[in-house]
């Protein structure tokens, strides 16, 4: 993953906006901030973010690629989507949010230890596993993923909720031994492997 | 109102207010007949409606005089109130214009001397000052009004009231079976100057101007501000009638949005630099003004006016889009919140008012009576003018009295043209 950073810092030298438009999802809007600042002010979490929308889209096109990539930033984006309907130029600012992720992410770059990049890696694992999701590994994975002592303090805390998804057919107490996945697990397998050939032709990474 | 004569070679003018009535004296000064409709009960437009005009900070009278002088002299000008256009018809030189003229139950014996409105009790709401107060149903548009006489509101017809008001008028002038009436005016060229009217800003949600009394409009501010509007000039809060002194100006409300207008209103960023002025004319060091923007538009010679604003130690500017406004209960003080992009500083910032700069958009649709070219905000095309309507002032775009009047001007030479060539044709 390293290799593919340096790569992406060879061909586009300082040019970090052109390689936003180019690998990141939406990333050709961002030149069109204004810099109003609705977004940033419109964001419910924006106060716990280091970096708000509005600044990194600033920070894109004054180059500054590592602080950006490196940045906790995105990851605070919940998709409430209130500030794409605010926007005065209609920025898709949600989904340029979650390129940005993504983007750092497959660069290496992401913050390790995010809990959300941790969480949406783990949630992908196990979807792409069986085309379905395994609710109670899910949960295993993502209490254990601070340590065994922090797991079972916080599967304790959650244990009513896991009760009661249990009971309404929601949770399958076996799920960890017998798991249901998706009809035709291998043709799905194939139908990932050739998206992601596909996204990575796009974006220019090398396979 | 059957001696209306018009020609081939008349110009017909929509819109009285000040853009219409530089186009009727200018084109009336020049040996053309002019036919001037206006759709409210008097002319003016929205000027009438500013306290001061920027840059010179003058009355809006004074301009106006000048040209009521003009109008009011010159016997080429026929001018016809309470008059809606309801179809352009034909080609460049011969025009059919289908008008209907609605009823003022007042007529030209009126004196303007009031003892009509006197007996009246019944109000309705005055939208000389944007509905900020009531008036009689029997009225005066306005102290400036031309012509100077009394209206009649419609949904006062067939009750006691009005004829109460018909018997206290000592020169009969009162009407009550005036009717609406149809005429079909011949013209060579016509001057569609409409103007503006402001945005709806209850359409811009997370402001709350249909929610919080203390959020109101610039041209609301504007009626505050004037000592003959609904607060003898004393700018007093909505919500509880006291003084605001810390006040707040968002601008591009509802401007440069594409949920909204996607058009720069091009004044109002003038408007609310020319508003600070009222508040330190009214407070002097004690006033507030908080300028909330995106970027400060204050094109060519108004920058120095702008460098004025900007030294007024009472005026704060803080560069950011204001994202939503609370109320505060309580005090029904407005909370506006934001980051501002200067540092990405983020501000939950208390005012005891709120002003919205809001955009500018076209007075009536044109397309609705005859075929001409508009652009995105409707606005009249100028360049796809090859015909005989000619777009005049606001009409064509968000533009300030000076370019307005430009505009008109520019527009009046054009239906000078056609209307000569017409002559032309005939003498020949
Ligand atoms: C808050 C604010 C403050 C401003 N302050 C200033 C300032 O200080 N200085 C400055 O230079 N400019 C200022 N402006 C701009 C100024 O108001 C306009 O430039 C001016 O009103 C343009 O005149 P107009 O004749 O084109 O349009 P209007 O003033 O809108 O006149 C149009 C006329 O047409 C009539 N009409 C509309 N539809 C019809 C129809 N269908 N048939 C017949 N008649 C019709 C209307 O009743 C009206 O009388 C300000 C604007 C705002 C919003
Ligand atoms: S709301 Fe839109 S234009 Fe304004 S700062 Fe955010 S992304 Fe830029
Ligand atoms: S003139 Fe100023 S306030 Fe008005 S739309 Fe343009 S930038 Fe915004």
């Amino acid at each position: 993953m390293g290799d593919q950073n340096t790569s992406m810092v060879q061909k586009y030298r300082n040019d970090f906006l052109k390689e936003v438009e180019a690998n990141v999802e939406e990333g050709a809007w961002v030149k069109m901030c204004m810099q109003c600042g609705v977004c940033a002010g419109s964001c419910p979490l924006g106060p716990a973010w280091e970096h708000p929308p509005q600044e990194i889209f600033m920070m894109i096109r004054a180059g500054r690629r590592e602080e950006v990539l490196k940045s906790e930033s995105m990851w605070m984006c919940t998709s409430c989507y209130n500030c794409i309907v605010r926007c005065p130029r209609e920025l898709p600012i949600t989904h340029i949010m979650h390129g940005l992720a993504n983007y750092a992410h497959r660069l290496g770059l992401a913050p390790k230890m995010n809990p959300t990049r941790r969480f949406a890696k783990i949630f992908w694992d196990n979807i792409a596993k069986s085309g379905r999701v395994n609710e109670l590994e899910l949960s295993v994975r993502l209490y254990f993923m601070d340590g065994f002592k922090a797991g079972v303090l916080k599967g304790l805390a959650m244990k009513d909720i896991g009760i009661g998804m249990m009971k309404t057919g929601r949770l399958n107490p076996f799920g960890l031994f017998a798991h249901k996945g998706c009809k035709d697990i291998k043709g799905i397998h194939k139908m990932l492997k050739k998206a992601y050939e596909i996204e990575d032709r796009k974006k220019g990474f090398v396979a | 109102m059957a001696d209306v004569v018009a020609t081939n070679e008349t110009i017909v003018v929509v819109g009285g207010g000040i853009s219409g009535m530089t186009a009727a004296v200018e084109a009336a000064e020049t040996g053309k007949d002019v036919i001037l409709l206006e759709r409210s009960p008097s002319l003016g437009g929205r000027v009438n409606q500013l306290y001061r005009y920027f840059p010179k900070l003058c009355h809006p009278t004074c301009g106006m005089e000048i040209n009521l002088r003009r109008l009011r002299g010159n016997p080429r000008i026929r001018v016809l109130t309470l008059a809606e256009v309801q179809k352009i018809e034909g080609k460049a030189g011969d025009y059919k214009v289908s008008v209907t003229v609605h009823p003022r139950y007042v007529n030209e014996n009126c004196t303007a001397c009031g003892a009509c409105a006197g007996p009246v009790t019944t109000e309705i709401p005055n939208p000389f000052n944007y509905n900020l107060n009531k008036m009689k149903a029997v009225y005066l548009p306005s102290a400036m009004a031309y012509p100077q006489r009394y209206c009649i509101d419609p949904s006062l017809i067939g009750t006691p009231e009005a004829e109460k008001a018909k018997a206290a008028c000592p020169h009969d002038a009162i009407d009550l079976g005036m009717q609406a009436q149809k005429l079909t005016l011949t013209a060579g060229a016509v001057v569609w100057a409409t103007g503006w009217r402001p945005y709806d800003a209850g359409k811009i949600q997370p402001y709350g101007y249909d929610r919080f009394a203390n959020v109101i409009t610039s041209v609301e501010f504007e009626r505050l501000a004037d000592p003959r509007g609904p607060t003898k000039g004393r700018i007093l809060r909505p919500s509880d009638g006291k003084e605001a002194k810390d006040i707040a100006f968002i601008q591009c409300a509802g401007s440069r949005d594409r949920n909204h207008l996607k058009h720069c209103s091009r004044i109002c960023c003038m408007a609310s630099l020319k508003q600070t002025n009222y508040v330190r004319e009214k407070y002097g060091d004690d006033g507030k003004s908080t300028i909330y923007y995106i970027d400060i538009r204050a094109i060519d010679r108004f920058e120095d006016f702008y460098q004025k604003v900007r030294a007024d130690g009472t005026v704060r500017f803080i560069k950011s889009k204001v994202a939503n406004i609370t109320e505060d209960r309580e005090s029904g003080d407005v909370v506006l919140h934001g980051v501002d992009t200067e540092g990405y500083h983020r501000y939950d910032a208390r005012h005891d008012l709120c002003v919205l700069a809001v955009g500018m958009q076209p007075g009536a649709d044109i397309r609705a009576v005859a075929d001409v070219k508009v652009d995105a905000s409707g606005f009249i095309e100028v360049a796809s003018a090859t015909d005989g309507i000619f777009g005049a002032g606001c009409a064509t775009n968000a533009l300030d009295v000076n370019r307005a009047v430009q505009s008109a001007t520019a527009s009046t030479l054009r239906a000078i043209q056609v209307v000569n060539r017409m002559a032309k044709v005939e003498g020949q």
